[in-house]
């Protein structure tokens, strides 16, 4: 049972052309009631979900290997239209469509490919227990799997979800986030051609309070998946424990430390870091938003920096040229420019930009702070624009105690030609992702997630399958056990 | 496409109008198919041999040659060691992929497999005398689905990081071996390719394969698939040839660092030999069995007939899974024989392309002419003759099913590996008896059996000296699960998780940290 809103949605999207394009062509979901999902729809998503469930379904009984050709098939679908998804998605969420079509779009791809694989290889033990007892585990699936999504990478956050979920045998009821709820949708109807049964898949666009909400806390969904902000990872969280104590993941916010050493090749650092907090209009969970520079080279590296964000192109989308598009939407929009407001306020350095780009759309000129102390706001505060932190430190043991000093632990990264320091940094950071000599880096094999307040739990790899695993243990007794 | 003249014992026992009406909805082979590879394949080329000499290949179904093939020896395989090795250096093109990009070149070769497998299967019934219809169901989607498997397996060899004593960072790197020689049989001739080329390729190394000469040409129709997937030249090498030669070459080759051989246990021999002359590249065999099939008189008799008889007759009896010694508890051997005997009656011997045959001919005169030796045996060494025992038809190699009861432990046909359509089945009375009877051969490769209980199951199935043990089943085999055998029926596992093993070396490496913290 699949929404069928898309096609309510899809005559809007036809009269807006390309070289017109602006943020505000399209209309804020609050003024859009008729595709507004809430807990009835919830309610009947559940059902569809958990009756594809049931023992005996054409689901459950389907082989792992047939799991893994449909998601296989799914993405190969959205290889086929990526031209067409990377569009809706620059549309829809205003980043570069050079961006949306030659990273998103491939990423989406390959972390279908990639969970597809394990479809059939996610492999119990037989144990030696003691006695005289056969002893195996099963992975089976969980059940019904509400998962809540982000806006800053639509696409992507789906295939993320919907990768390991799928390949260990799970039903999934999707709620997208309101701000991009289009190229999710498009996807549903790449579901239902490839052939999962019916049920299988549910997605509800709609808004967190009302239909998030209600996943979150419904009595018969069995997990719960949620990307976005650390304040409504918490609500999440309590809302399980208020219901069936339902199973929980994070993916929340960061404000991850990109340390660079005096050895560090200048340059390419300098390129790095600029690329570790822009990159997507500065909306990553990952973003280096606290750029640590060693005191010797902090001088030259806060002056290339601001060189290098001057040349930054912002613009519409869809040129070709365009480095940064707009802000997702007039919220963000204006709580980046507090945050700005509140680094000039408190006394770090503007060394570039700090105000709005235009004076239509959602766009920010790109931002660089320099002489930020660790005290301050924009330096404690997730900011999710393009607003750049620069911080000076003198010893390896200093920037560590700081870099961990935050209720953050997402990721991080090191700059530096020192392989020990290289280690000593990489062994001591709290965070689920250390990059060493890059940022940003990431792949559908390796596991993704949070320290502390970013979340619980790792997306991606080998561990993602464990998210969505229930291990059962069967001991059976036989008449005589020999090794 | 002709089919041969069988002389049939007696009439078709089945309906033919009903079996002509559901006939029709089912896929047929390619009529008068052309062959279009029939030479060398090194660093994606077509190539003759140094040496000039081809060899036949034949349709087993009537005796006649199909075409010319050729012949590759040392020489040939020197040069695709080169090509091999070359593809495999540092810094090469294979060396440097993605994992996940090796996945996709394999994926992308299962779809042109799935996309020409009409003339796949009509090819290898061809050369094989496999039926068509079981080749496409059985054989192809085997290999379609090994591939896949293989393919998803690519980018998740995993590693791992290590927690050692000592101010360390230590973690473990899964490496390809670097240039594996595969050599495979000819009774499932594409299945066998998939089951080689699958984990080898998804582990990174380059191949070197020899067909059996007897049925090179589906492999080689696969070497253009390999290109055709856009694989990066000297990854696959394929070299058509006899064992003595190119088999023997590969096997003592100081340039391959390891030797796959799937066959006899005689022949296992000499590759394990071989490589402990030469420079101990690593071996890994999968030989053949005397598997043992145990019926107890709690299992349910048609599914135990059914599965004993197909266990022995599939594949023209051609497996190294070949149920062939089937034991019976005494209280149902009577009847147990008595339907087995009417079963292996009512098998129809045909030839490949007629849709009604479950059975081909053997794959050579000199096959053929083995088993009717061990039915000779079996008669001489007092064994009753309860149906079958002679050859069929006057073309081609085809042997009528067989069946012979009262067979002793120590008779030649209980104890040797007779490739081909004879079913022995003996008598037991104590579980006991029999778990030590099953167990009493050198071979190990698979065992099953029948029962309802599950106690006498679990205890049967563990005491078992045999890699794969079925229960209430057989030939139940699927990519996902480890395949070998104990004993000499070879060393190893294919399939599985643990077919990557074979083809991995793993490295560790310690580097010297400063402040190691948990």
């Amino acid at each position: 049972m699949l929404r069928a809103v898309f096609s309510r949605s899809l005559p809007r999207v036809k009269v807006v052309s390309a070289c017109h394009y602006s943020a505000a062509a399209i209309p804020a979901p609050s003024t859009q009631p008729e595709i507004h999902f809430n807990k009835v729809d919830v309610d009947k998503a559940v059902k569809a979900a958990r009756d594809a469930f049931r023992l005996g379904s054409p689901w459950r009984r389907m082989d792992a290997s047939q799991r893994g050709l449909l998601l296989s098939r799914l993405a190969d679908a959205i290889e086929r239209d990526s031209a067409y998804l990377a569009e809706l998605e620059t549309l829809d969420n205003g980043k570069p469509y050079a961006v949306s079509y030659t990273v998103d779009l491939p990423t989406v791809v390959k972390c279908l490919r990639y969970y597809a694989g394990w479809a059939d290889k996610w492999e119990g033990k037989t144990i030696p227990i003691d006695g005289d007892y056969f002893c195996y585990t099963r992975h089976e699936p969980i059940g019904v799997c509400g998962q809540i999504i982000p806006w800053n990478f639509p696409l992507l956050m789906q295939a993320w979800k919907l990768g390991p979920a799928l390949a260990t045998g799970n039903t999934v009821v999707m709620k997208v986030a309101e701000q991009t709820p289009l190229t999710a949708l498009y996807v549903a109807n790449l579901i239902k051609e490839v052939g999962f049964p019916d049920g299988v898949v549910n997605i509800l666009p709609g808004m967190g309070p009302s239909a998030g909400a209600a996943i979150a806390g419904h009595m018969d969904v069995d997990k719960v998946a949620f990307t976005g902000s650390t304040e409504v990872g918490h609500l999440i969280q309590q809302a399980s424990g208020n219901s069936n104590l339902k199973k929980v993941t994070l993916e929340l916010g960061g404000k991850s430390p990109n340390i660079i050493l005096s050895d560090a090749k200048m340059e390419e650092a300098v390129e790095q870091a600029h690329f570790a907090l822009f990159f997507n209009q500065g909306q990553c969970c990952c973003a280096g938003s606290r750029t640590y520079v060693q005191a010797d080279i902090y001088d030259e590296f806060l002056e290339r920096s601001a060189e290098r964000a001057k040349k930054r192109v912002v613009g519409n989308p869809f040129d070709l040229k365009t480095e940064q598009g707009p802000q997702v939407d007039e919220e963000q929009f204006n709580k980046i420019l507090g945050y700005i407001s509140s680094g000039k306020k408190e006394g770090a350095k503007l060394m570039c930009g700090g105000s709005a780009a235009a004076d239509k759309g959602y766009f920010i000129q790109p931002t660089v702070f320099g002489n930020v102390q660790d005290n301050m706001t924009i330096a404690r505060e997730e900011i999710f624009g393009p607003v750049m932190q620069i911080l000076k430190f003198k010893t390896l043991e200093e920037v560590v105690e700081r870099a961990n000093d935050s209720k953050y632990g997402l990721a991080a990264a090191v700059f530096t030609k020192d392989i020990d320091k290289a280690n000593y940094i990489a062994n001591a950071l709290r965070a689920g992702t250390v990059w060493i000599n890059c940022y940003d880096v990431f792949g559908a094999q390796a596991p993704f997630g949070g320290y502390k307040a970013s979340g619980n739990g790792r997306e991606l790899g080998e561990y993602g399958l464990d998210n969505y695993t229930e291990v059962k243990t069967v001991t059976m007794k036989v008449p005589q056990k020999n090794s | 496409m002709t089919s041969s003249e069988i002389h049939m014992p007696g009439e078709v026992k089945s309906d033919p109008a009903a079996l002509m009406a559901s006939l029709q909805l089912m896929p047929t082979p390619v009529p008068n198919p052309e062959i279009k590879y029939t030479k060398i394949f090194i660093n994606n080329e077509w190539q003759d041999s140094v040496s000039g000499k081809v060899f036949p290949a034949f349709n087993p179904a009537t005796g006649e040659q199909i075409c010319d093939v050729q012949e590759a020896d040392k020489a040939d395989v020197d040069k695709a060691v080169q090509a091999a090795r070359l593809a495999f250096s540092l810094g090469s093109v294979w060396r440097r992929m993605d994992a996940s990009e090796r996945g996709r070149l394999l994926s992308k070769l299962a779809d042109l497999v799935e996309r020409d497998s009409i003339y796949l299967a009509t090819i290898e019934s061809l050369n094989s005398g496999k039926p068509f219809l079981p080749t496409l169901f059985v054989d192809l989607q085997g290999t379609i689905k090994t591939l896949r498997y293989f393919a998803g397996y690519a980018d998740k060899i995993h590693g791992t990081s290590i927690p050692m004593d000592g101010e360390y960072l230590t973690f473990t790197r899964y490496e390809p071996i670097g240039v594996c020689g595969q050599i495979i049989p000819w009774n499932f001739p594409l299945l066998m390719t998939a089951w080689k080329l699958g984990p080898a390729l998804a582990c990174g190394n380059t191949v070197i394969l020899k067909p059996a000469e007897q049925t090179p040409l589906t492999c080689l129709y696969m070497a253009a698939l390999v290109k055709e997937a856009g694989f990066p030249p000297g990854v696959v090498n394929i070299l058509p040839g006899f064992g003595p030669t190119a088999g023997a070459a590969i096997a003592s080759h100081m340039g391959i660092d390891k030797v796959a051989f799937t066959g006899s246990t005689e022949v296992g021999k000499l590759i394990q030999e071989a490589a402990g002359k030469t420079n101990l590249k690593r071996v890994t065999l999968e030989l053949g069995g005397k598997n043992p099939n145990i019926i107890f008189a709690d299992a349910d008799m048609d599914l135990a007939v059914e599965q004993a008889h197909q266990g022995v007759f599939f594949n023209a009896g051609q497996c190294c899974t070949a149920g062939s010694r089937v034991f019976v508890e005494e209280p149902i051997y009577e009847e147990f024989v008595l339907r087995s005997v009417e079963r292996a009656k009512r098998r129809t011997v045909g030839s490949p392309f007629d849709p009604t045959a479950e059975q081909g001919p053997q794959i050579s005169r000199e096959q053929q002419n083995r088993v009717l030796e061990f039915i000779q045996s079996g008669i001489s060494e007092g064994a009753k003759l309860e149906c079958g025992g002679k050859a069929l038809g006057v073309k081609g190699f085809f042997i009528e099913p067989t069946v012979f009861s009262n067979v002793r432990d120590d008779m030649r046909i209980a104890r040797e590996e007779i490739f081909g359509p004879v079913q022995q089945i003996m008598k037991f009375k104590t579980m006991e008896e029999v778990i030590e009877r099953a167990n009493n051969t050198d071979y190990g490769l698979a065992a099953a059996v029948f029962t309802s209980d599950i106690n006498k199951a679990m205890t049967v199935s563990t005491a078992m000296q045999a890699g794969t043990v079925w229960i209430n089943c057989f030939n139940a085999l699927s990519t996902q699960c480890p395949f070998g055998g104990y004993k000499m029926s070879g060393n190893g596992r294919e399939l599985g998780e643990s077919g990557l093993r074979e083809y991995s070396e793993v490295k560790t490496i310690t580097m010297k940290m400063v402040a190691k913290n948990s």
